[in-house]
């Protein structure tokens, strides 16, 4: 690797940034990621990567096509499970708890990290089964009078019960973009996650929709942990307070979005930012 | 951005294009224009071919079948002869099931054209009803016993050489009214009939250009039957032309003449039936029958409900499709049993379960493979493994159903995998993020998405089988069965093979219902798939 060096430098910072951190006496990370690496197959598609990930708050990850951000994102829930050809090696924590450990049940994990994607996937069924359907296979509500709240409440939280619950048994395709995308998020929120990853949840959407979503996400970092991908570094800088910047399978670097955009540290994320490339 | 990508070190070369002349790239667009016209003109003449044959196909079906869908029947007044049917007046039911009733149609049809002698002509006229007349006499007294002793009207089956000549050209025939007077020698047995001033020269010319020569030996032209009948119509009788000289003819009485008076000219006919009676199956005695019954008016026409009612028979009129119907539902029913879930569990297994691996790939290749084997294999497969092994029932469904099944699996398999893939992935991740585990999101998201398309893949696998006759001829159910079956271990026939059956048979009648049982048989076919069609437009997601 011609950039080893480099790598060695950024995880260094990392470490460092983190020592600071819990100096300060911040709350411990929620997400710990340990030298994680991932193959497709045999491509190195992210190498040593270790970041924390604090709770109650927005991580976005930044970078430009193909760099591993979103790889990234999918094994914190173990999406990457379902590619035949994926490997994952090293050590992600979520609450000091080994995700890939062996007696960890993936469903469990998945309930308590829920996932947005990047084009809005409601269930062909109606909006109300939608939200419903997470909570059923969970058994988390005792009887539909429960279920009901549930679904309400998470719809409140997704800002989009006002516009929906007239129509509760309408199909969920029949909404618009953002509406599905507030959809997906309310049934994420349905299993009351604790962390919610989003893989460029705005990139399907048109600007006024991507709005109401931003306004969303910055209303739900107060009770998740939401880590976000994104293209969009305005997006980023408006919604994020920390952001990691991936390149070709590294990270690269990992700050407070406020010094990322303002001061990074690197000169691929300065390179990046101003858009010499990407 | 724009200033970013002008500094990019790694410019493309400016684009170097050969300057072409106008006049050869109008060219060039003539021959774009033109190849794509030949196209077109190609590709209407392929489907134009390809309508007209389908529709010469079904037009000559359809109207080959259509006389199969009536048949004739003489409307008779009948004496239940208490007698006859129940002699020991005790109305016992087995007494009245086991009676003559041949007799009681005999005596019927005999009623209505009485003073017939001789053996020849009592059989030709007893013969022009269906064995299934008295069954259906029976049947009625049975179902009524208080019509015993009573004269009843009913409708009576023809036989189908009967039926045939009513429905068709056989009986096509020419009349020339009697130009003189004309005097019988008899009323019955071959008789002679005499006319004056050479009357029937232009018959014996008719004949010498038929190329019947004067007999010496008999003095006359001597018609046989390779040459157009002659029947002399006179004095409420029939008389067959066999011998004919100028002024006489001479044959036997077909139906008795009322009187030897001679008959004035224009009150007698001299009728030719174009077809030579050899070449016919109905004779010149049967016709003059059975013109009389009609003209007594006693000949109906009805719907052939039979055809839809009653088993196979050796006899063409009584011949129907329902334990063809049945024996294929029964099939089918079998087959979709077994079919459908194992069909679309491997699908699921395969699609969503298995680990991709050599072995997987193997399977794969082989499901394909076993879409493209030829169906009789699996007949064979079925002789050897289901009736030498296992011993089941020859002939029956339950067989007929696992052959099938095994045949229609890999449609199935292959439509039903194609069906789930289409099913996008986002709707699966969606599941499996929420923290459903695989099988709850197959089951709850795929698998009710995919279902469309699996019920079309069906459907289709179903209609394929329904058509299926070569593995059904390897395990028995080619036999003649007359009994509709009634459980899925009776011996039965299907459809298809009763076509086939029926195709090899020599009556013109069971030629007809060939055409009329294959006339069903794609009513079926495109009612399925209409459904599959139906089916498909009415789930079709559009992603």
């Amino acid at each position: 690797m011609e950039n080893s060096t480099v790598d060695l430098s950024a995880i260094e910072r990392v470490e460092a940034a983190r020592t600071a951190h819990l100096t300060a006496g911040a709350k411990p990370a929620k997400v710990l990621a340990h030298d994680v690496n991932v193959y497709y197959g045999d491509k190195h598609a992210l190498q040593a990567v270790n970041v924390e990930i604090p709770d109650r708050g927005v991580m976005a990850f930044i970078g430009p096509s193909g760099c591993g951000k979103s790889t990234f994102l999918r094994c914190i829930n173990r999406m990457n499970d379902t590619i035949a050809s994926c490997r994952v090696t090293g050590k992600i924590t979520i609450d000091d708890q080994d995700i890939y450990d062996r007696s960890l049940d993936v469903v469990q994990l998945r309930a308590r990290v829920g996932m947005v994607f990047q084009k809005p996937n409601p269930f062909p069924k109606s909006i109300y089964d939608n939200v419903a359907y997470g909570p059923r296979i969970h058994g988390l509500t005792a009887n539909k009078a429960e279920l009901d709240e549930v679904v309400q409440s998470s719809l409140e939280k997704a800002a989009l019960w006002n516009e929906v619950k007239d129509r509760l048994q309408d199909s969920g395709t029949g909404l618009s973009g953002g509406q599905q995308q507030r959809l997906c998020i309310a049934r994420a929120i349905a299993v009351n996650p604790d962390i919610i990853l989003m893989d460029e949840p705005c990139s399907a959407l048109d600007p006024i929709a991507t709005a109401k979503v931003e306004t969303l996400i910055d209303e739900l970092r107060s009770n998740f942990c939401i880590i976000i991908v994104t293209h969009s570094m305005q997006q980023a800088a408006r919604v994020s307070q920390r952001t990691a910047f991936f390149h070709l399978g590294t990270l690269v670097e990992e700050d407070s979005t406020k010094t990322i955009f303002s001061n990074p540290k690197d000169q691929r994320t300065q390179d990046y930012i101003t858009g010499r490339f990407g | 951005m724009t200033d970013a990508i002008s500094s990019l070190p790694t410019q493309l070369p400016p684009a170097r294009r050969r300057a072409i002349p106008p006049d050869v790239a109008a060219a060039r667009v003539r021959r774009r224009y033109a190849s794509e016209r030949t196209f077109k003109a190609l590709g209407f003449g392929a489907l134009a071919l390809t309508a007209v044959f389908l529709v010469a196909l079904l037009t000559s079906i359809i109207v080959k079948s259509l006389p199969a869908f009536s048949e004739h029947r003489a409307v008779l007044s009948v004496l239940v002869d208490a007698a006859i049917v129940d002699a020991d007046g005790k109305r016992n039911a087995d007494a009245i099931r086991a009676a003559d009733y041949a007799s009681l149609t005999r005596a019927a049809i005999t009623a209505v054209i009485p003073g017939i002698e001789g053996r020849t002509a009592r059989k030709a006229l007893n013969g022009l009803l269906s064995s299934g007349a008295a069954d259906d006499l029976r049947d009625r007294v049975i179902a009524n016993p208080s019509i015993i002793g009573t004269t009843i009207k009913t409708p009576m089956l023809f036989s189908d050489d009967v039926d045939l000549y009513l429905k068709g050209d056989t009986g096509r025939h020419t009349a020339a009214l009697g130009a003189a007077e004309l005097t019988p020698s008899d009323v019955k047995g071959d008789i002679t009939l005499t006319a004056a001033n050479q009357s029937f020269a232009a018959l014996i010319a008719d004949l010498e250009r038929e190329g019947v020569a004067n007999d010496a030996e008999a003095g006359a032209h001597v018609l046989d039957g390779r040459i157009p009948s002659r029947v002399v119509y006179i004095n409420g009788g029939a008389v067959k032309v066999v011998k004919a000289t100028a002024n006489t003819l001479a044959g036997p009485v077909l139906l008795p003449l009322s009187s030897v008076t001679p008959a004035q000219a224009g009150s007698w006919n001299l009728t030719t039936y174009v077809q030579p009676e050899s070449r016919r199956r109905i004779s010149d005695q049967e016709i003059v029958f059975i013109d009389k019954i009609r003209s007594a008016g006693a000949i109906e026409r009805g719907f052939n409900w039979r055809f839809f009612t009653s088993g196979d028979s050796r006899e063409p009129e009584l011949a129907g499709i329902r334990g063809a119907l049945i024996g294929t539902a029964l099939t089918l029913f079998v087959t979709l049993i077994l079919c459908l879930p194992i069909g679309v569990l491997a699908a699921i297994y395969l699609e969503e379960f298995a680990p991709k691996n050599w072995l997987t790939d193997i399977i794969e290749v082989n499901i394909n493979n076993l879409a493209a084997v030829p169906s009789i294999v699996f007949g064979l497969l079925g002789l050897a493994v289901f009736l030498n092994y296992f011993n089941l029932p020859r002939s029956a469904p339950l067989v007929g159903g696992l052959v099938l099944a095994l045949l229609v699996l890999p449609t199935i398999i292959i439509s039903a995998r194609a069906a789930i893939k289409a099913v996008p992935p986002s709707i699966r991740e969606a599941a499996i993020g929420l923290g459903a585990s695989q099988q709850q999101a197959v089951f709850h998201h795929v698998l009710p998405l995919a279902m469309p398309g699996i019920m079309t893949g069906t459907i289709i696998g179903m209609a394929h089988a329904l058509g299926e006759t070569a593995p059904l001829l390897m395990i028995g159910m080619v036999a003649f069965i007359v009994d509709v079956p009634t459980s899925i271990s009776d011996a039965a026939t299907v459809l298809p093979v009763q076509i086939y059956l029926w195709s090899d048979l020599p009556e013109a009648a069971f030629q007809q219902r060939t055409a009329a049982a294959i006339v069903v048989l794609l009513g079926f076919l495109f009612a399925m798939n209409g459904a599959a069609i139906w089916l498909r437009n009415k789930f079709e997601r559009r992603w």
